[in-house]
Order: C-alpha cells, then sequence, then structure tokens
C-alpha cells in the first residue's frame, strides 16, 4: 500500500488564497495535514523609497477586509518617525473609526463567512452553506447581519469618506472632525447593533450547548497567547502594552511594541509563503502562540464595558479561569469582543473631546524611525518604518495578525485531520471541517501575504507515483 | 427562463472590491433574487461550474502561476469577463513590484527582513505558485467589461451587475466612472 495525499483547494470562507494538503501514511490514517498560504505580493520591498506619509494610503491595499487597521498602523509608525504624537480627540477619533472596523469584520465574520457552518451545519449541502444559503433559509436574520456589517461600515465612511480604503489619519492626528449631527447619527444605531450582536452570542451558546462534542475534539490543544492590554489589564483593540502569556497563563513577557524586535522572531517554511512568527527566548517552535479574539481574551483580565464584561466572565469559566484552548471557542471570543467594540463605541462619542477640532499635531520633531502597532481584528498588527533625513522610506518590515496563527492554523488543520478522517470513507463534511479549523481562525491571508496573498478546494488522493487515486471537488459539477 | 448564472473569484488582490460588492447592503437580497451566485470566495463552491456561467468576474492583478490558472479558467468558462478593481483593469498598487527584480522582493521579505530569523529561505515548494511580473488581468485573458475603482463603489458594482443580468452592456460614465 502506497503513501497518498489529498489536496483541499481552494479553502474557502476566509479571506486570500490556501490550500490543505494531507498526507496519508501507509496504514491509511493521516501522517501530516499541511496549510499553504499561496500568494506573495512583495509589500516590504515595493514601498522603499516612498515618501513615509503615503504609507497610510499605500498599506491599506494589503487587505480591504481590515484596511483600517493598516491605515491606522502606519500612521502610529508614522506619529513616531515624525515625532508628531495625535491630540487625545484625534486619538479617539481614530478609535472611534477602529471600533467601526471590528464591529463590520468579525459581525461578518461571525454570520456571513464561518456562521453558515453553525447555523446550517458543518454537513450542509455545500451549494447553500453560506451566506446565500443563509439568506434563503433565515431572511430576517441575514437582513440583521447586513445590518450590522453596514452601521461598521458606515462609522468607517463618516469618518474617512469611504467604506473600504477610507483616508482619515495622517501623522500627526486625523484629517476632519466629528460633526453633531454625525454623532448623532452613529448613536442612533447602536442600540440595534447591540441587539444583533447579542442574538449572535444567544446562537453561538445554544450551539455550543448542542456540539460540546465537536468543541472539546476539534483542535484543542496548548500555546502561549498574545495581545495588547490597557494598563490595568484590560482588553484593548487601539493601543497598549503588548502581554505574552504562557499556555497555563502565566505572563511570560509585557512590553512596549516599539521593542517587539526583542521579543518576536518569524521562522519560515518552504511549503508556505506565509512566515510563522514566535517568542525568541523560546525559540521555534516551541515559542509559538495565539492571537485574535482568544488571543486577547485569554491574556486580558478583565473588560471594561458592562455587556462584555458579563460575557467575558462566563467566558473565563469555560476552563475554570486558565486560557481557552478550544479553536472553536475563537467564534464565541469573537462576538464578545464585538459587543465591547460597540459598547465602546457610546463610551467614545459621549466623550467631551469628541467634536473637538483639536485634531492635528503640525509640530515635527523628526526622528526617522517609527513602529506602529494596534490589534487588528485578526491579531497584533507591526508596521515599522525607517526613512532618511527626506522622509524617504529606506526599510519597511510588516508582521500582519494572521501571521502570529500561522503555527496555530496549520497544527489545527492536522489535528482536525487526524480526528476526523475515516479510512475509505472520504466524505464532503470532513473536508469542511478541516477548512472550519481554518476559517475559525477567521485569517486574512492578503494581509498575511502581504509579503505577496490567496485562498480557493480539491480533494485528491495521490499514490507515491503522482497518480491519482480518487478525487473529490467542491465547484459547480 | 433560469436566472443567469455568476461566479467571482480574486487574483492578488485585498478582498476590498469582494467587500465593497457587499456594501450595497440590502441589495444584496434583490441581486440574490436576480442572479445565481455561484463559486465565489466568499460561498463554498471552489470553481465556476464546468458548464459555464454567463458572468465571470475577477479582481486583482496576476502576479503567480496560480493566477494564471485561475484567470485561464474563468475565461474559458464565462460568457462575459468583468475585471473590476484597479487592480485587475492595471495592476494596482501592486504593480509597483515589477519597479524591483523579483528576487529581490522576495529576497526581502523571507531573508533580509528584521523579524526573520536566521534560517530565512525563499518558499520554493511545488504546492505554491511561482510568482511572476505583475499584469493587469487583459494581459493574460480578453476582458469584456472594465470597471474601476480601489475599490468600485458599491453603487457601481450593483449596477454591473444587475446590467448584465438583463442582458445588458453597462455604460461606464459619469457618476458610475470614477479612479480613486
Amino acid at each position: 500500500m502506497s503513501a497518498q495525499k489529498i489536496t483541499i483547494e481552494p479553502v474557502t470562507r476566509i479571506e486570500g488564497h490556501a490550500k490543505v494538503t494531507i498526507h496519508l501514511n501507509d496504514g491509511g490514517g493521516v501522517e501530516r495535514a499541511y496549510l499553504h498560504i499561496n500568494e506573495f505580493r512583495g509589500f516590504e520591498k515595493f514601498c522603499e523609497g516612498r515618501l513615509y506619509f503615503e504609507m497610510p494610503v499605500i498599506t491599506p491595499r494589503i487587505c480591504g477586509i481590515c484596511p483600517v487597521s493598516h491605515h491606522l498602523a502606519s500612521a502610529k509608525a508614522c506619529d513616531e518617525l515624525a515625532g508628531s504624537p495625535p491630540p487625545r480627540p484625534a486619538t479617539i477619533l481614530r478609535e472611534l473609526m477602529h471600533m467601526g472596523q471590528v464591529i463590520q469584520s468579525h459581525g461578518m465574520h461571525f454570520f456571513e463567512l464561518a456562521g453558515p457552518d453553525l447555523l446550517l451545519g458543518f454537513d450542509a449541502d455545500p451549494a447553500v452553506r453560506n451566506v446565500v444559503g443563509l439568506i434563503q433559509a433565515n431572511p430576517a436574520l441575514a437582513l440583521k447581519a447586513v445590518r450590522l456589517r453596514k452601521f461598521g461600515q458606515e462609522i468607517i465612511k463618516t469618518l474617512g469618506g469611504r467604506k473600504v480604503h477610507p483616508n482619515f489619519a495622517i501623522p500627526g492626528g486625523v484629517n476632519k472632525a466629528l460633526q453633531p449631527a454625525e454623532r448623532d447619527a452613529i448613536l442612533a444605531g447602536v442600540d440595534e447593533a447591540i441587539d444583533t450582536i447579542r442574538l449572535g452570542l444567544s446562537i453561538m451558546k445554544d450551539w455550543a450547548e448542542k456540539h460540546q462534542e465537536d468543541i472539546q475534539r476539534f483542535a484543542v490543544f496548548p500555546t502561549g497567547y498574545f495581545g495588547l492590554i490597557t494598563p490595568e489589564g484590560s482588553l484593548e483593540l487601539y493601543d497598549g502594552e503588548c502581554r505574552l502569556i504562557d499556555s497555563r497563563g502565566q505572563r511570560l513577557e509585557q512590553f512596549a511594541g516599539r521593542r517587539y524586535l526583542d521579543y518576536i522572531a518569524e521562522h519560515v517554511e518552504d511549503w508556505s509563503y506565509l512566515k510563522f512568527p514566535y517568542y525568541k527566548k523560546m525559540g521555534w517552535p516551541n515559542g509559538v502562540y495565539r492571537v485574535g479574539p482568544l488571543g486577547r481574551l485569554n491574556v486580558a483580565e478583565k473588560v471594561d464595558t458592562p455587556l462584555a464584561s458579563e460575557e467575558f466572565r462566563l467566558f473565563k469559566n469555560l476552563n475554570g479561569g486558565k486560557p481557552v484552548e478550544n479553536t472553536l471557542y475563537y467564534h464565541y471570543a469573537r462576538l464578545i469582543e464585538t459587543l465591547f467594540a460597540a459598547e465602546r463605541v457610546k463610551v467614545l462619542l459621549d466623550d467631551p473631546d469628541i467634536l473637538s477640532t483639536d485634531i492635528l499635531n503640525t509640530r515635527k520633531e523628526f526622528k526617522g524611525e517609527g513602529v506602529g502597532v494596534i490589534e487588528a481584528p485578526r491579531g497584533t498588527l507591526f508596521h515599522h518604518y525607517w526613512a532618511d533625513e527626506n522622509g524617504q522610506l529606506q526599510r519597511v518590515n510588516l508582521i500582519v495578525a494572521t501571521g502570529h496563527n500561522n503555527w496555530a492554523m496549520s497544527h489545527a488543520v492536522d489535528s482536525v485531520a487526524k480526528t476526523y478522517f475515516q479510512p475509505g470513507n472520504l466524505n464532503e463534511g470532513f473536508l469542511n471541517r478541516v477548512e472550519a479549523a481554518v476559517r475559525a481562525y477567521d485569517p486574512c491571508l492578503s494581509c498575511s501575504t502581504h509579503a505577496l496573498g490567496q485562498m480557493p478546494l480539491v480533494v485528491e488522493v495521490v499514490d507515491q507515483a503522482g497518480a491519482v487515486v480518487a478525487s473529490l471537488r467542491r465547484d459547480g459539477r | 427562463m433560469s436566472k443567469p448564472k455568476v461566479s467571482t473569484d480574486w487574483l492578488a488582490a485585498c478582498a476590498g472590491c469582494h467587500m465593497s460588492l457587499l456594501d450595497m447592503d440590502e441589495r444584496i437580497v434583490n441581486l440574490v433574487e436576480a442572479v445565481d451566485i455561484r463559486a465565489t470566495p466568499i460561498t463554498d463552491l471552489k470553481e465556476p461550474d464546468e458548464s459555464g456561467v454567463d458572468v465571470g468576474v475577477l479582481t486583482g492583478a496576476v502576479n503567480t502561476t496560480t493566477n494564471e490558472e485561475v484567470a485561464h479558467r474563468m475565461r474559458k468558462r464565462c460568457k462575459i469577463l468583468v475585471a473590476l478593481g484597479d487592480c485587475a483593469v492595471f495592476g494596482g498598487v501592486i504593480a509597483m513590484r515589477n519597479f524591483f527584480p523579483l528576487e529581490d522582493s522576495l529576497r526581502r521579505a523571507y531573508v533580509e527582513t528584521e523579524s526573520t530569523d536566521a534560517e530565512g529561505k525563499i518558499p520554493r515548494s511545488p504546492e505554491l505558485g511561482a510568482p511572476t511580473r505583475v499584469r493587469a488581468l487583459n494581459e493574460v485573458v480578453k476582458v469584456d467589461v472594465h470597471v474601476p475603482g480601489c475599490p468600485p463603489d458599491a453603487d457601481v458594482i450593483y449596477y454591473v451587475l444587475t446590467e448584465l443580468a438583463q442582458g445588458r452592456m453597462p455604460e461606464l460614465k459619469n457618476d458610475k466612472l470614477h479612479w480613486h
């Protein structure tokens, strides 16, 4: 009996281009599964020679789902590089835009990308297991989901002129103040958004109760966890120190983002265009950690808004106060963060500084180097620029949210393939579970392969000589 | 009469054009009524139907051998091919890469970047598509409709798709044509 290989290409309902190969051993079991990220773009090279202040406009083109993260991380790097810290009103306006993005990105992921697996079932017909099927199966819910995403996108448009690739943050601040009528219009929509998020939470918790077996079998493994926190140790998405904890929840490090190179390094594998960040002191691969909603809630000690704080307590109880390791609980953590973001919108809009016109620091003490760090929806994002005295970029380094989860996604794929594979019974539901392991991390592969980025499924069983023994595809045939 | 079939895919793209498509918000329900949405990155079918679709939409530039395969397959299987967004129409922001030798871009990303460890190497596994020069879609396959914008507005995308669904060629001018 010869060794065989199964290929899933493309992985769908994720952002970007990926494929999975599952290598079978002689006994017909799974030897190892790989997640290949198949796209390279090259931002770190072709931004060389640009003027630093162009970067908040260029780098959002890394990702159209979270352009605001790149826009803001870039602006923060430029603030530092130009020696021009923004006044407080500009900072909270940027955070407001960021909350709009967290709501639209997280909301879309739960209801429109991953949600169909939960709402329609992992084994549902792939022709309907998607947002279109959801519109047909439950139009009222689908419409609520559409409106939630719209709420977040409208915040972005109000501030930055458009929903995708807005233009708002500039070195030293922002280019537009918020008008009272605009504030009132956003406020008018918050309660409906919160209702929809809470509906999502009840769907998630109901699903979790009925599918405990899946939750406990599906890619549960220890790693470190990483994310920003406030000085008081609360969940933070816009600005704070980086905290890294180990798999038991003990704190390993807490540091200012600009010192990231002392703590994080990236490993390269020949079979993926996406690099693998790890904690330097523990080395590769012992120093792997997870970011994004699960990472952030695991590192945080509390959440500062009332409704999200209540949910956070329930989340912390899932594993008796220890880090939650279940990949499928990413969905739960993501919704808790969405709730936090919506409540945070209210807090920011009620802030006396939110309508201030003191939005730009025009003084500069040019430093020539800057690091910008933010919690993008998918995890911690680093932009690092070096410019000459004319402001022309000499070097650019980017570590993007999804990258930090690369090892975890690959391991989750391997784990799920081994757990659910039944020799001789290659079926669609199995393939979709493998994909769902990737999907839970909500990867943004355009982001992560800024370096060069892409994701679409064909499964082939190939013998050692490379001949196709059996194949299963998910397309229109 | 059966509904026209529409399939979409992304090449070297940021997903912003697909996000702008979703920005048609509630009108997505009308769109689902007007057309049969087949394989797209946000649904679960993997490839456009082998029996063909009426409208194929591609976003992103062509910058790997995998992109080339996807572009040729879509062209072969669709009657009308739409290049959606600046990357598909012109090459877009990532075409800036053409100013540098490809090996330099790869070496910067996987070997020289400050955070990459000492074992950095350029990924060359045959499982991955090989990078190429960055090209607009019409440098690789024949394109029937060009829709610029980074991304094109949701209103424009809705107009283009509903016109095509009704068998008309969309006319892009005035407020429907923008370049930002």
